[in-house]
């Protein structure tokens, strides 16, 4: 089942036959085996897999963070490979904003500062109301001057949903962004970032393994042992299980 | 434990290799200073037995005035009659007895016209006795003539001559020339013994020009018949001679003569071991700031250690065992390297001394010990601190995020203000004189004490500089992010900086007492001396150049010349004390030229039996207009003289000014100075030249205007400057690579930061840009606290200098913006490394780093 998947002209994203091998002989390892994909303009994307499954590498493959062993990975109108690392730098710098796991601010730097950094680094001014907007959405107003140790995690975090938002990028990547945080911040999390898809029209393409934060999606695409498997549209918690409990079985097996 | 902590060690060999290194340039530093000492001493061993070999017993008379090694004036050795000879050879048990003249100050003029220079091996002028098992003759034949000589082969190829050449040689008298009728070695095939020259006369003439007196010697070498000891032959001789002449024995002189070369090694030993102590001092910073930081990254694995049991015991232990490991290491590479300088500085004294043949090369035990004292114990006490904090580390931190709080700086703070309170105070007591007999320890521990408290003061001062100077690169977002960087640990910034502050410090501080030196001594000239023309040569080695007297009647005859003074200068026992006096030509003359000012009695003229003295020094020995004083000259008999004038005290004249006449028994009875003052409305350029064709017998000299003469002067002070700049520079690429090692660990720590504002679009230009930034404000920090503690150093020294005639406090600005701007630039190289570390971070690997 390797069809490509969500044929829409306007893909913020594309991957198309990528395949991605690490090391070489018996230490080999097919990460993804020719996954074709695309993901569309302001639409709320999860990919979803069991660990190993290839779902990281993917994303990570996307956003120009990996190279790929074979096939092509776009960004809009853009070839992702082949750039260099001038062209990579660029390209995440103004076309692409990131979530991690690990929140990743810069303890040196307030709330503020590392909300705006991406636009200093681009040399770009904020949009002032825009800047607003983001910073009323995830509630930070009277935490802008605090540095990262001053806050909590859920703090942290919307904070880094803020500076991926904040530059307005064709497409946010969001690796497992609520991995750290409790059942409560993870949700407020996740609402604001499917609220940033439904009013402002964001793309967002997010790694997860939990089916609730899957089911903020719009679409969910199942990878299994580095192909994609399966695809719901709509998820709710409770589809989204399912369809990994069915997934889970063979995948043990071909592994 | 014992594994985990070599495990641990192998892992971060790079930068344990950094931290060594500085270790490693201390020890090599102090290994290499015993190596050089220790093989220059027992080459003069080797040289001094074999100067010695054929001479069983020497009788010489005592010398009247007693000269160190350093004093800038050679020995003058008191002539012993030819009748004591004849004495010596009555005695019983003497085979033979040989009347010797060799006396330092036989310089012989070259092809290319100038003095043969020596730059401390003595050249000597002695009388033909015969060849020798020591002298053997390589060329032609011995003197026999008055206007014949034979020189070594050394000194041939010196200068350049050959047998058959007619040269200048001067001596106690000016210029005489002479046939070069043989050229000598000695045995084993050598063409000099120590790097002398000898120029060997016939006895006669050596007397004559040599000693001034003639049918005396410098000394008598007696050997003994057969079956006699040289002890015993010392005695007998002894008590046949009397108590008037010193008797030793061959084996006596030559330990002596390598005693005297030894005393003025172990100073330069001393001087090495010096620049070795500043080495280690930023060494140890340097060490201590690897072992914190590796403390700190290590806060994890250490918790760890102690959740699963161990001791606190046990992680210092790891830690120390850590130290002992990187300072056995480096002692063992300290050693080697010391061990290889040693032999190089060794090979390139005895080239420069004019061919030293060198003993082979000696590793003593001093070297050794030395070495591993020095390297472990440095090395240890360097990470005590750190190993300390990381036995404070609780069990729980290892579940914890290692966020690792800011420990306040009250007090470090509190701790530096008291260390430097004590340098400060120690430093005052050393420089005004307090300190009893220990000045020289007393301020050398004040300025290591103000040196750490300085540094511990750093964290403080350190976030208000560092954001100050980080300020000027805040324009961009990489020079932001650098400058915060740079603020973010305030230790470790500030041990980073003090490192290169000790250099800089002390770079400064040298630098403003030697320009402050310069301009008061050029300032005083400037002011005081009232020559246009001053004749002079600049000093090379023991012996002061000097000039033919008869110059100074010609210069004087020249018209457009006013005044001329001839200056001659010597110590001498005055009043049974040690004193430099001068003589001068024309004391008239000298009081117009140096604006001397009586303050009693009369300073215009002098008769034979009288003298001057200086304001100060008749304060200080009760001396006044009428006193009468017996001075004792380097030659002739004691004479008393009567004080007819004192003048106010002068930093150009001697303490002590004695008539002309006086001069003939002084070491150099030449003028060694000469002022020449002209007429009004006379032009310089008209008289120069005239004055430098009368000189052209005296090449040791020359006659330059009054800037040209004080440049001279000063210019010797910019020698030492150079020197002391290089041996400092070490201690400034021990603190540069301080910097590579903080930022190295710095880049390795902040990996997953690195790697996200890659990812979030941080070029590699820019990120290395940030990295430089971090490592200029931190370079430029040390250069900056470094200039203002050596300007206030260097101003603390100046100023209890004031009575010795430095009055000008100059501080060199141009010199301290050049170290700014050095450090500036020392920060982009040592930023180079780990900035391309940095910008070459996997993106992706960075994110995940742990």
């Amino acid at each position: 089942m390797t069809a490509t998947v969500g044929q829409h002209a306007q893909a913020a994203a594309r991957a198309s036959d990528v395949w991605k091998v690490y090391g070489s002989g018996e230490a080999q390892v097919v990460a993804l085996r020719g996954v074709s994909a695309e993901f569309e303009r302001g639409r709320f994307t999860a990919i979803m897999g069991p660990s190993g499954s290839g779902k990281s590498t993917l994303m990570h493959c996307l956003a120009g963070l990996d190279s790929v062993t074979r096939g092509t990975v776009s960004i809009g109108e853009t070839k992702v490979t082949g750039l260099n690392d001038s062209g990579l730098t660029k390209l995440r710098r103004d076309r692409v904003g990131f979530i991690f796991q690990q929140f990743n601010l810069l303890p040196t730097l307030t709330a503020k500062e590392n909300i705006l950094l991406p636009l200093s680094i681009a040399g770009r001014r904020p949009d002032q109301a825009w800047y607003d907007t983001v910073i009323a959405t995830v509630g930070l107003r009277d935490r802008l001057d605090h540095r990262p140790a001053q806050l909590s995690g859920g703090q942290q975090q919307r904070v880094a949903c803020a500076r991926a938002l904040v530059a307005r990028p064709e497409v946010i990547f969001a690796d497992e962004p609520t991995g750290n945080l409790d059942s409560r911040a993870g949700a407020e999390v996740l609402g604001f970032l499917r609220n940033s898809v439904r009013e402002h029209g964001q793309t967002i393409v997010m790694v997860t393994h939990d089916p609730t934060a899957a089911a903020y999606a719009d679409r969910v695409v199942f990878l299994a042992d580095g192909q994609i498997v399966s695809e719901l549209i709509e998820p709710t918690a409770e589809t989204v299980l399912d369809t990994m409990k069915k997934l889970d079985t063979p995948a043990e097996v071909t592994r | 434990m014992f594994r985990a902590t070599l495990k641990s060690l192998l892992a971060r060999k790079v930068r344990l290799i950094l931290s060594g290194l500085a270790v490693v340039l201390g020890v090599m530093f102090v290994s290499g200073a015993f190596v050089l000492t220790d093989t220059l001493g027992r080459s003069f061993d080797a040289i001094f037995a074999d100067a010695y070999e054929g001479v069983d017993v020497n009788v010489a008379a005592r010398p009247k005035i007693d000269v160190g090694e350093t004093e800038g004036m050679p020995v003058v050795p008191e002539p012993v009659p030819a009748a004591v000879l004849e004495k010596i050879r009555a005695v019983p048990g003497v085979a033979e007895a040989t009347g010797l003249v060799a006396v330092d100050g036989a310089r012989l003029i070259g092809a290319n016209g100038k003095v043969v220079a020596s730059f401390g091996p003595p050249q000597l002028g002695e009388n033909w006795t015969g060849e020798s098992e020591l002298v053997q003759l390589r060329e032609g034949r011995a003197p026999q003539a008055d206007d014949e000589i034979v020189v070594n082969r050394a000194l041939a190829t010196a200068g350049k001559v050959k047998v058959g050449d007619r040269v200048g040689v001067l001596t106690l008298q000016p210029k005489q020339e002479f046939t070069i009728v043989g050229v000598f070695g000695y045995s084993g095939g050598r063409d000099s013994i120590g790097g002398a020259n000898e120029i060997m006369f016939t006895t006669p003439v050596a007397q004559r020009l040599m000693l001034g007196t003639p049918g005396t010697f410098s000394n008598i070498s007696v050997t003994a018949a057969g079956g006699v000891s040289d002890a015993a032959l010392r005695d007998s001789v002894a008590a046949a001679v009397g108590a008037d002449f010193e008797v030793r024995t061959g084996t006596q002189l030559s330990e002596e003569a390598a005693a005297g070369m030894k005393e003025a090694l172990s100073f330069f030993n001393r001087i090495l071991l010096g620049f070795a102590a500043v080495a280690l001092l930023v060494g140890t910073f340097l060490i201590l700031n690897t072992f914190s930081i590796i403390v700190a990254q290590r806060t994890r694995e250490l918790a760890l250690m102690r959740a699963v049991g161990a001791s606190r015991r046990q992680v210092i232990g790891s830690v120390v065992l850590e130290a002992v490991a990187v300072g056995l290491v480096a002692s063992v590479l300290g050693l080697g390297a010391g061990i290889g300088i040693g032999a190089l500085l060794a090979y390139l004294f005895s080239t420069f001394a004019g061919g030293l043949t060198l003993a082979g090369i000696g590793v003593p035990l001093s070297a050794v010990v030395g070495a591993f004292a020095v390297g472990l114990v440095i090395t240890v006490v360097a990470a005590l601190l750190p190993a300390l904090r990381a036995s404070r580390i609780p069990p729980i931190a290892a579940m914890q995020d290692v966020a690792t709080p800011d420990r306040p700086l009250t007090r470090v703070t509190v701790a530096g203000a008291v260390v430097t309170a004590v340098g400060g105070a120690l430093l005052a007591l050393g420089l005004t004189g307090n300190a009893g007999g220990n000045t020289l320890a007393t301020i050398l521990g004040g300025v290591l004490f103000a040196f750490i408290g300085v540094a511990l003061l750093t964290p403080l001062i350190s976030r208000p500089v560092v954001g100050l100077l980080g300020a000027v690169f805040a324009w961009s977002v990489p020079g932001k992010l650098g400058r915060l960087n740079s603020g973010r640990n305030p230790r470790r910034t500030a041990i980073t900086a003090a490192a290169l502050m000790v250099g800089i410090a002390l770079v400064t501080g040298v630098t403003v007492i030697l320009d402050s030196a310069k301009s008061s001594i050029g300032g005083l000239a400037q002011d005081n001396l009232k020559a246009e023309l001053v004749i002079a040569g600049a000093q090379s080695g023991p012996r002061p150049p000097s000039f033919d007297p008869a110059v100074l009647e010609k210069a004087a005859a020249i018209p457009g010349v006013r005044l001329v003074d001839g200056e001659y200068g010597d110590l001498a026992m005055v009043g049974g004390q040690r004193t430099w006096v001068a003589a001068s030509s024309d004391i008239a003359a000298l009081r117009q030229i140096f604006g001397a000012e009586p303050t009693a009695g009369d300073i215009d003229r002098l008769a034979p039996d009288e003298m001057l003295v200086s304001s100060d020094t008749a304060t200080a020995r009760g001396l006044s207009v009428g006193s009468k004083v017996p001075v004792q000259t380097s030659r002739g008999e004691a004479r008393t003289y009567t004080v007819t004038g004192i003048y106010a005290a002068s930093q150009l004249t001697n303490p002590v000014v004695l008539p002309a006449e006086a001069a003939r028994g002084f070491t150099i009875p030449q003028p060694i100075q000469g002022f020449i003052q002209l007429a009004p409305g006379t032009r310089v350029a008209d008289v120069q030249p005239r004055i430098e064709a009368l000189l052209a017998d005296s090449p040791e000299v020359s006659v330059a205007d009054r800037e040209a003469f004080i440049e001279q002067q000063t210019g010797q002070l910019d020698g030492l400057l150079t020197m002391i700049q290089i041996l400092l520079a070490l201690a400034i690429v021990i603190a540069v690579l301080g910097i590579v090692n903080t930022l190295a660990l710095s880049v390795l720590e902040r990996t997953r930061e690195l790697g996200l504002l890659r990812a979030i679009g941080l070029r590699r230009a820019q990120t290395m840009r940030m990295i430089t930034v971090e490592a200029v404000v931190i370079s430029v920090f040390g250069a900056l606290l470094g200039v203002v503690v050596g300007a206030g150093l260097g101003a603390a020294v100046v100023e209890a200098l004031r009575d010795e005639g430095i009055t000008d406090l100059v501080l060199p600005w141009t010199q301290m913006g050049i170290f700014l701007g050095l450090a500036a630039i020392v920060g982009v190289v040592a930023a180079a490394l780990p900035a391309v570390r940095a910008a070459r971070i996997n993106v992706l690997g960075a994110i995940a780093h742990d």
